[in-house]
């Protein structure tokens, strides 16, 4: 069973503002390329950022509220908040 | 000024221990409010799925008549894995009926809607859908929340932050210490479904009744972590998780080590025909005793996951939060009385957790989230070894017994010399004694 298909079984009440913003683009770029090669790519459960070649994509939409990046980014360098009141996934069995 | 305040307290979050500390002060009268940012409580919370009941009966007695419990766990079993072995272990018993059963499986959207209800009916004001941001400070002491709503700023007398794993609110009070990521693990879950009647064959389980298999070994490829599979009525949880810095080191996907897990020789069986209908994933606090924020200040009082109180060794959480809940309950019911809710007279809540399992316990394992750490390895290197002595000494091939057994010797201390063999030894005693 693939990631999509796996995304597919849920359920979010979207917000048209993202919860999440990388701080500084060129970390990712530069030093995190080199040191760590962006494990935000992989250890994200709901695969919400993704390497474009520039920059790191951010699929906020898709984001599962786990905060494993909050964490996980070695350089502390996405800024993510909670939703907004009501919004982001909501688990149907949890 | 003590009774200036707004309402008595507020309560951020309404899982187990935020719940359960609200229920406690409703029921004595206090006023309390409990945020949830949720649209419903539940909606955003997540567990393995395994729940005790002593520590819910002292909140809610006979609450197996009502809560939405999925099964009693009646057969617990322990899987060290290789590749294409299982070694076993596991224990069995018929569960009473009179009294509240020991450990039972839940589904966290339907028992915390359930559960945040009984506060409700105790007189606590939920107000779901509701972010809170950010503590209020004033003069060295919390006197409330900032919510994300418009003017939505509440004062309190008392404020429990029960915000869950990572808390946000631990920080911006100042309680602890920023989480390092060896200190938190993501699991990723799926429920299955299956019929309840093949449940119950496949797990050989009596109506009703429940299993829990924990599975160590080469399914978090190197990891620290387990794998689970758990019984609810008509589906299973089934799920892998491992520390977040190992995550990072090692690239593994989530959902690739989950589908590794499901496909594992021992475990496909146990799934086959079962529909997946939801995957979830959710950070557990790993850290411990050691990474533990302060408990309480003068204004504020930290319960559950948002205070590190999980125990891993035996997959407890939620009753540590239940438990912590109830005695930081029942603190604000002594400040009330007493008018004074600062520090010295919230370090009652400090005591009745010293006094209790919850600290007694936390702080018996306080090294072993270190050793699982840096000794991973041990998760793989051990459960091949006992699976390959047993696999050898079952192996009717005309070698003798007693050569069997030195061939076993050979090979064990070829992976690990004698001084590695006690050095394992000494430090997993050390961890857990």
């Amino acid at each position: 069973m693939k990631i999509e298909e796996k995304l597919y079984t849920l359920r979010w009440k979207h917000d048209k503002q993202s919860h999440i913003k990388i701080t500084a683009a060129e970390v990712c770029l530069d030093r995190c390329g080199t040191e760590w090669k962006r494990p935000c790519t992989a250890f994200c459960p709901a695969n919400v950022y993704t390497w474009d070649g520039a920059k790191i994509a951010v699929s906020f939409e898709n984001c599962v509220e786990c905060t494993t990046c909050v964490l996980g980014c070695p350089y502390r360098n996405i800024d993510w908040k909670l939703p907004r009141g009501g919004f982001g996934i909501e688990w149907q069995n949890g | 000024m003590p009774g200036a305040e707004e309402f008595d307290a507020i309560v951020v979050g309404a899982g187990p221990g935020g719940t359960a500390a609200a229920l406690t002060m409703a029921r004595a009268g206090l006023s309390v409010v409990l945020f949830e940012r949720g649209e419903r409580p539940g909606v955003k919370n997540v567990m393995g799925g395994v729940m005790y009941g002593r520590m819910l009966a002292d909140v809610v007695p006979e609450f197996w008549q009502e809560a939405p419990i999925e099964r009693v766990v009646a057969d617990e079993r322990l899987w060290l894995v290789t590749e294409d072995t299982a070694t076993t272990a596991g224990h069995t018993h018929v569960p009473h009926t009179t009294a509240p059963p020991n450990a039972f499986t839940v589904l966290r959207v339907p028992f915390d809607g359930w559960f945040a209800a009984r506060a409700e009916a105790a007189g606590a004001l939920l107000i779901p859908g509701t972010t809170v941001e950010d503590v209020i400070r004033e003069n060295g002491r919390i006197v409330g929340v900032r919510t994300g709503r418009q003017d939505g700023d509440l004062r309190a007398n008392l404020v429990v932050i029960a915000d869950g794993a990572n808390s946000f609110l631990v920080q911006r009070a100042g309680l602890g210490r920023p989480i390092e990521p060896h200190e938190m693990a993501l699991v990723v879950k799926e429920i299955i479904a299956l019929p309840s009647g093949v449940i119950e064959d496949r797990f050989v389980l009596d109506p009703g009744m429940g299993a829990t298999i924990e599975v160590y070994g080469a399914v978090t490829r190197g990891m620290a972590g387990y794998g689970f599979i758990y019984t609810n009525r008509e589906s299973l949880s089934v799920g892998i998780g491992a520390l977040i810095s190992h995550f990072m080191k090692t690239r593994i996907t989530p959902w690739d080590l989950l589908e590794g897990f499901k496909t594992h020789p021992m475990v496909a069986p146990l799934l086959r025909g079962g529909e997946v209908r939801e995957y979830l994933a959710h950070a557990i606090p790993e850290g411990g005793f050691r990474a533990m924020p302060r408990l309480y200040d003068s204004g504020v009082l930290v319960v559950g996951d948002a205070a590190m109180m999980v125990n891993n060794l035996h997959r407890e959480g939620s009753n540590l939060a239940i438990a912590a809940g109830r005695m930081a309950g029942e603190t604000a019911v002594h400040a009330k009385r007493i008018g004074d809710w600062s520090a010295p007279t919230l370090a009652m809540y400090r005591d009745l957790l010293e006094a209790s399992f919850v600290l007694q316990d936390l702080r018996k394992y306080e090294r072993l989230p270190d050793l699982v750490d840096h000794q991973a390895d041990l998760l793989q290197i051990y459960p091949a070894l006992l699976s390959e002595a047993i696999h050898e000494m079952l192996t009717v091939d005309g070698v003798s017994k007693r050569e069997k057994q030195r061939r076993i010797l050979r090979r064990l201390l070829a992976r690990r010399p004698w001084w590695r063999l006690l050095r394992d030894a000494y430090e997993g005693w050390r961890a857990m004694r």
